[in-house]
C-alpha cells in the first residue's frame, strides 16, 4: 500500500467482515509530540486476546478464498519501521479496536493520502454501517458522523449523485480546515 | 461535536432526490459492486470506486446503487467490479481501471450491453 488511508480502508473492511454496525475511524496528528496515530474501532464479533495476537501473522486469516492475510502484518511492519507500533484489543462479542502509531516525521512514514476519499467510499459503499470519523490535528478536532445525514435523508440511497457530492464536501472541507501546514 | 454544514441543505437535497426517484427504471435496480479486499485495495480498487462515484456525480446519474464487497478469491484479476441489473445474472469484470469503469457504466449500466472483453468467468 502506498498511502496510510489505503491501510485504513483495509482495516475498516475487516470490521465490516466482523459484522460491525458501528465503526469509528480516528486519525490524530500531533506535530509537537511528532506522533501520527490512527485507530479503527468496531462493535463487531470480536475475538479472544490470543487470536488478536495470532492475526499479526500473515498466514493467519479468516478468509476462505486464500490462506494469506497481509493487511495487518504489512501495517504493523510499516509502523515498526517508523518507530511505531500496532496494537489490537478485542473481546469476543463486544468488538475490536486496532491502534497504530507512527513517528510522524520519520522519513519512511508513508503519506496519509486521500483520507476524505477513503471515508467517502466507506460511507457510500457500506451504508448499513454507522460511520464515525474523527480527525484531530494538534488541538483541533473535526468529527463526522453519518447518522445525522442518514436521518435527514430518511431512506434515500447514498449513491445518488447530489448526496455523494454533499458527503464528499462535508468530509473534505472539514479535514482541510484542520490540516497541519507541513503536512503531506 | 459533529456538525453538518446545513440541515437546510440536506432537506433540499432530500426533496430533489425524491423527485428523481419517482422515475423508476423498467429494467430493475442497477447495482455496482466494487471489490475492496486487501488485494483489491493494493491493486487500485479505491481509484476504481472513485472513478465510478465521480462519473455518477458529474453526469448526474440517478438510480445506481454502489456497494463494496471483500475478496472473492481471484486476486490476480483485481480491481474487480460486478454489475447486477434487476434479476439478470451478476456479471463480473476484472482489472477494472478508471477507463474500463467508465465504459461499464456507459455501455452496460446505461445501454444494457455487457462489455465482453473485460468480463471474467468465475
Amino acid at each position: 500500500m502506498k498511502e496510510l488511508s489505503l491501510h485504513l480502508l483495509d482495516i475498516a473492511e475487516n470490521s465490516i467482515n466482523a459484522e460491525a454496525s458501528h465503526i469509528i475511524i480516528s486519525v490524530e496528528e500531533n506535530s509537537l509530540d511528532d506522533i501520527l496515530k490512527m485507530s479503527v474501532k468496531d462493535n463487531g464479533k470480536g475475538m479472544t486476546s490470543e487470536m488478536a495476537q495470532r492475526i499479526m501473522d500473515p498466514f493467519i486469516t479468516s478468509r476462505t478464498t486464500r490462506k494469506v492475510g497481509l493487511g495487518i502484518p504489512l501495517l504493523k511492519a510499516a509502523a515498526e519501521m517508523c518507530n511505531g507500533f500496532l496494537h489490537i484489543e478485542s473481546h469476543p462479542g463486544s468488538g475490536t479496536e486496532l491502534i497504530v502509531q507512527f513517528q510522524r516525521s520519520h522519513i519512511d512514514r508513508m503519506p496519509i493520502g486521500d483520507l476524505a476519499g477513503t471515508i467517502l467510499h466507506l460511507v457510500v459503499g457500506s451504508p448499513v454501517v454507522h460511520w464515525t470519523f474523527i480527525y484531530k490535528a494538534n488541538d483541533e478536532i473535526f468529527e463526522f458522523d453519518d447518522q445525522i445525514i442518514k436521518q435527514e435523508l430518511n431512506g434515500i440511497p447514498l449513491s445518488e449523485p447530489i448526496i455523494i457530492s454533499f458527503i464528499r464536501n462535508e468530509i473534505s472541507s472539514g479535514i482541510k480546515s484542520l490540516r497541519l501546514a507541513s503536512d503531506y | 461535536m459533529p456538525t453538518i454544514k446545513s440541515i437546510e441543505d440536506l432537506k433540499k437535497i432530500r426533496e430533489e432526490a425524491l423527485r428523481k426517484q419517482e422515475v423508476k427504471s423498467a429494467s430493475g435496480q442497477k447495482q455496482i459492486i466494487v471489490g475492496m479486499g486487501t488485494c483489491g485495495i493494493a491493486a487500485g480498487a479505491r481509484d476504481t470506486m472513485k472513478a465510478i462515484l465521480e462519473k455518477i456525480e458529474n453526469e448526474n446519474l440517478s438510480g445506481i446503487l454502489v456497494t463494496q464487497t471483500g475478496c472473492i478469491g481471484i486476486c490476480e484479476m483485481e480491481p474487480i467490479v460486478q454489475v447486477q441489473i434487476g434479476d439478470a445474472p451478476k456479471i463480473t469484470y476484472g482489472k477494472v481501471s478508471k477507463n474500463i469503469a467508465d465504459r461499464i457504466i456507459d455501455e452496460h449500466i446505461l445501454a444494457g450491453n455487457i462489455v465482453k472483453e473485460h468480463m471474467i468467468n468465475l
